[in-house]
C-alpha cells in the first residue's frame, strides 16, 4: 500500500479558530458548534456568514469561529439577527440560542421573527437549565426534574409546565423549517448535522424562518458524568421532547431519512 | 488484518470527556493516565490502533474538533521526542 | 427649495429618508405612530428595510443589529417605549455604533397619557441605561429645526460613533408647520471598516459591548470619556433671544423655550430686560453659555414641562452666585406664556432668593393653582 491509498475523513473545520473552547468536558455546545462550521463550510458560506452570539454559555462562540459575529443582549439575538438580515439580505446569518436566552426573557423576539418570516436560521440548545448562571430552572426544564431553583424537583402546579419550542414555532406561517434532533450519540449527530444544513439552505433559498433544536447535555449542572448525562437525556428528554420535523415547506427537499 | 485507519488527537483541544473512547466502535480509544496533556487532562489517545478502522465516530462525537481521521495504512512511526 | 406644511412626527420621518436612511424599526406608540406608519409606506416603495417590530425592545435589538453593519438606522417611540430601549441604548453605546433614536415624549410617569411632556430630560441627559454612556441630546422647538436637527442627527452619530437622540415632545410631534425638507440623497455603498461586513479576504469583525477584563472595560470607558470631551467642546448647541442686556434670563428649550420666547417678547413690550437662553443639545449641555450670562444676570427662570430636571443642571452652573427660580408643569400639561409671564413678574418684583430649593417655592404656587384634586 502507498500513502496515496491514506484518506482523510474527518478534520477539524476550516471554520474553526485555532484555540480551545471554555465550554466544559464533553458539553454537546461543542458538538453544535462543529456542525454549524462544517456545514458552513460545506455550503461555501464561511465567508458570507454573520453569527449573532447570544447570552448564556456560548456567550463567547464569537471567538470560535472565523467569521463576522456580533453580541446580542439577552434574547434578543433574532431581533439583532433582523436588522442585519434586513440590511445586507444576501449574507447568511444565523442566531444561537439557549433555554433561557430564547424560550424565556427572549421568547417575545423568537415568536416575532418566526411569524415574520425572517430569513434567519436559529440553532436553539435545549439542555433543560440555565447552564451559565449555575443550573436554575429553565421554560424546557422537564416536570419534578431538580434545579437550583426547583431544589425540590419542578412542582408544575407552582412553577407550570415546560414549553415544546419546536412544536410551539411549527405553528407559525412564517416557519419555512422547523426541526429537533438530538446530540447524544453519533448517529443523532450526524442526522443533526443534515437538519441544519438544510436549515441553512432553506434560508438560502428564502423560504422563511428556519430554526434546529439540539437536545443537549450539561453534565456540570446535572451533577452527572458525561456518560451518564448522554443516558439521561436519551431516557428522560427524548420522550418528552420527540425528534423530528415540525414544520417543513414543501419547497424543501428534505432527504429521507431525517 | 493490518488496522484499516488511524486517528490524531491534538491535545491542546482535547479535554478528556471519554466520548470518544465510550463510542468508538472498536475500542481503540482510552484516556492516557500516565501524562497529562498542557491543559491538565489525561488525553485520549490509541490503546489498540490495530482495532482502527477509520470509521469516524469519534470524530463525529467530539466536543472539541480535536480528532483528525484517515483511513487507510498508517505511515511509519517517526520518533516524536527523544 | 420651497417649504410644505407638514407634521412634526413626519417631517422627522421623511427628512430621515431624504439623508439617506437605510432601515427602520419600530413599534406603535403614541404620540408618535405616525412617524413609523409614514416609513412603512415609504421605505418599502425606496427599497429601505422597515419592520414594525414585535415590541420596542424588539425594534431597538434590530437598530442595534442594524447599526452593525454600519449603515444609518433609526427608531422612535415615546416615554414608556423609550424606556424599554434603554437597555438596547446601552448596548449600542457599549459597542459604539452610529444609531439616531427619536423620543416623542408624553406625560408620565408609568402609562401617564399622550399629551406632550419634557418628562424624559433625566432619562435621556442623565442615562436612564446602564453604565458609563452618553446619549447626544437634541431638543428641536419647531418643526423646521427637528428637520434640521434630523439631518444633522446621523451625521453627529457617523463623526463619533454615538447615538444621537432627537427629545420631541408629543406636541411637536403632532403639530403642523410650514418647513423646508432637504433633498434626497442617494444611499452611499461604502460603509466603515469597523462594519460586519462578511466579505472574503477581508479580517473577522466581531462587534461586542463585552470587555470581560476590567481593566480593558476601563480603557474602552476612557476612551468614550476623551471623545465626549471633544463633542461637549464642538457641538453644543444653543439660541439666545434679547440675552445682549438681559437682567432677567428665562431658559427653556424645545416646546417650553418656544412658550417662554412668547412670555419673554410680551415681557420686553413692558420694558422688562429679560431675555431666554434655549439650549438646542441638551447633551453636551451649553455649560458656557449660562456660565457667561452670571455676572450680568440678576436672576434666572427655569421653565419646563416637568418637575425641575434641567433646572438642577442650571443650579449646577449657577452655583448659588446667583437667584434661580423654577417654574413648571408636568404629567402632559404645558406651561402658558402668561403662567411664565406671571413667573418674569415675580422675578423682577423680587425680592430675589439665594437659599433654599427653588422647587419649593415652585410647588406652593403649583399647589395654589391647580390643587391636588383628591
Amino acid at each position: 500500500m502507498t500513502d496515496s491509498d491514506v484518506k482523510l475523513i474527518y478534520q477539524r473545520p476550516a471554520g474553526f479558530e485555532d484555540c480551545t473552547t471554555h465550554y466544559c468536558p464533553g458539553c454537546t455546545h461543542g458538538v453544535a458548534h462543529r456542525l454549524v462550521a462544517e456545514v458552513l463550510e460545506e455550503m461555501g458560506e464561511l465567508h458570507n456568514t454573520i453569527g449573532v452570539a447570544p447570552v448564556g454559555c456560548a456567550v463567547f462562540a464569537y471567538n470560535y469561529f472565523k467569521f463576522d459575529f456580533v453580541e446580542a443582549a439577552h434574547g434578543r439575538a433574532p431581533a439583532m439577527a433582523t436588522g442585519i438580515k434586513r440590511t445586507l439580505p444576501t449574507k447568511t446569518v444565523f442566531t444561537y440560542q439557549g433555554d433561557g436566552d430564547l424560550a424565556s426573557i427572549g421568547m417575545g423576539e423568537i415568536v416575532a421573527a418566526a411569524a415574520r418570516g425572517e430569513l434567519i436560521t436559529t440553532i436553539f440548545i435545549n439542555n433543560t437549565n440555565y447552564g451559565m448562571t449555575g443550573g436554575q430552572m429553565a421554560p424546557t426544564t422537564l416536570p419534578g426534574q431538580v434545579t437550583t431553583s426547583s431544589p425540590k424537583g419542578r412542582d408544575v402546579e407552582r412553577q407550570g409546565y415546560p414549553i415544546k419550542v419546536a412544536e410551539m414555532l411549527s405553528t407559525l406561517d412564517g416557519a419555512a423549517y422547523i426541526a429537533r434532533r438530538s446530540l447524544h450519540d453519533a448517529r443523532s449527530i450526524r442526522q443533526a448535522k443534515k437538519a441544519i444544513r438544510t436549515a441553512f439552505e432553506a434560508q438560502r433559498q428564502g423560504l422563511g424562518f428556519t430554526m434546529v433544536e439540539l437536545l443537549s447535555i450539561c453534565p456540570t449542572n446535572w451533577g452527572l458524568n458525561v456518560a451518564d448525562s448522554r443516558k439521561w437525556l436519551a431516557d428522560h428528554m427524548l420522550p418528552f421532547y420527540p425528534v423530528g420535523d415540525f414544520k417543513v415547506n414543501p419547497a424543501i427537499n428534505a432527504a429521507g431519512g431525517n | 488484518m493490518p488496522a484499516r485507519g488511524w486517528v490524531e488527537i491534538n491535545e491542546m483541544y482535547c479535554k478528556a470527556c471519554e466520548t470518544c473512547v465510550t463510542d468508538c466502535p472498536s475500542q481503540v480509544l482510552a484516556l492516557d493516565m500516565s501524562r497529562l496533556s498542557p491543559k491538565g487532562y489525561h488525553p485520549a489517545f490509541m490503546l489498540h490502533p490495530e482495532q482502527c478502522t477509520g470509521c469516524g465516530i469519534c470524530a463525529v462525537v467530539c466536543p472539541d474538533a480535536a480528532i483528525t481521521v484517515y483511513r487507510g495504512e498508517r505511515p511509519a512511526k517517526k520518533e516524536e521526542k527523544l | 427649495m420651497t417649504k410644505e406644511l407638514i407634521k412634526g412626527n413626519i417631517a422627522v420621518a421623511e427628512t430621515a429618508l431624504r439623508v439617506g436612511l437605510v432601515s427602520y424599526f419600530g413599534y406603535p406608540i403614541t404620540p408618535q405612530t405616525e412617524l413609523l406608519e409614514h416609513l412603512s409606506a415609504r421605505m418599502p416603495d425606496l427599497g429601505r428595510a422597515f419592520v414594525q417590530a414585535e415590541s420596542e425592545l424588539g425594534a431597538i435589538n434590530m437598530v442595534y443589529g442594524a447599526a452593525c453593519t454600519g449603515h444609518r438606522t433609526m427608531t422612535s417611540s415615546s416615554s414608556p417605549g423609550f424606556s424599554l430601549m434603554l437597555e438596547g441604548i446601552s448596548y449600542i453605546a457599549g459597542t459604539e455604533l452610529p444609531a439616531v433614536v427619536v423620543n416623542v415624549v408624553r406625560g408620565g410617569p408609568g402609562l401617564g397619557n399622550i399629551a406632550p411632556s419634557q418628562g424624559d430630560y433625566n432619562q435621556m441627559v442623565h442615562g436612564g441605561g446602564h453604565g458609563e454612556y452618553y446619549l447626544l441630546v437634541l431638543a428641536p422647538a419647531s418643526v423646521q429645526e427637528a428637520v434640521d436637527l434630523t439631518a444633522l442627527a446621523f451625521d453627529l452619530a457617523e463623526k463619533y460613533r454615538t447615538i444621537v437622540a432627537i427629545m420631541m415632545d408629543g406636541s411637536l410631534g403632532q403639530m403642523m408647520e410650514p418647513a423646508e425638507l432637504p433633498p434626497f440623497v442617494p444611499l452611499r455603498e461604502e460603509v466603515p471598516d469597523w462594519a460586519v461586513k462578511a466579505i472574503p479576504g477581508r479580517p473577522k469583525v466581531v462587534l461586542s459591548s463585552i470587555h470581560i477584563d476590567p481593566p480593558a472595560q476601563e480603557r474602552f470607558n476612557l476612551r468614550n470619556e476623551l471623545k465626549w470631551q471633544a463633542i461637549r467642546r464642538d457641538e453644543v448647541r444653543f439660541r439666545e433671544y434679547y440675552l445682549e442686556d438681559a437682567e432677567y434670563v428665562v431658559v427653556g428649550y424645545g416646546t417650553a423655550g418656544r412658550i417662554a420666547l412668547s412670555a419673554v417678547r410680551a415681557a420686553r413690550e413692558k420694558g422688562i430686560k429679560v431675555g431666554l437662553l434655549r439650549p438646542i443639545t441638551l447633551k453636551p449641555f451649553p455649560v458656557q453659555a449660562v456660565e457667561k450670562l452670571v455676572p450680568q444676570a440678576k436672576a434666572f427662570l427655569v421653565t419646563e414641562a416637568n418637575n425641575g430636571m434641567m433646572l438642577d443642571d442650571i443650579l449646577g452652573i449657577v452655583k448659588g452666585r446667583k437667584s434661580v427660580e423654577f417654574y413648571g408643569r408636568m404629567g402632559g400639561v404645558l406651561p402658558y406664556p402668561d403662567e411664565i409671564l406671571d413667573a418674569i413678574n415675580a422675578l423682577v418684583k423680587g425680592p430675589l432668593i439665594l437659599e433654599g430649593d427653588p422647587r419649593d417655592r415652585w410647588l406652593a404656587i403649583l399647589e395654589q393653582k391647580i390643587g391636588i384634586g383628591v
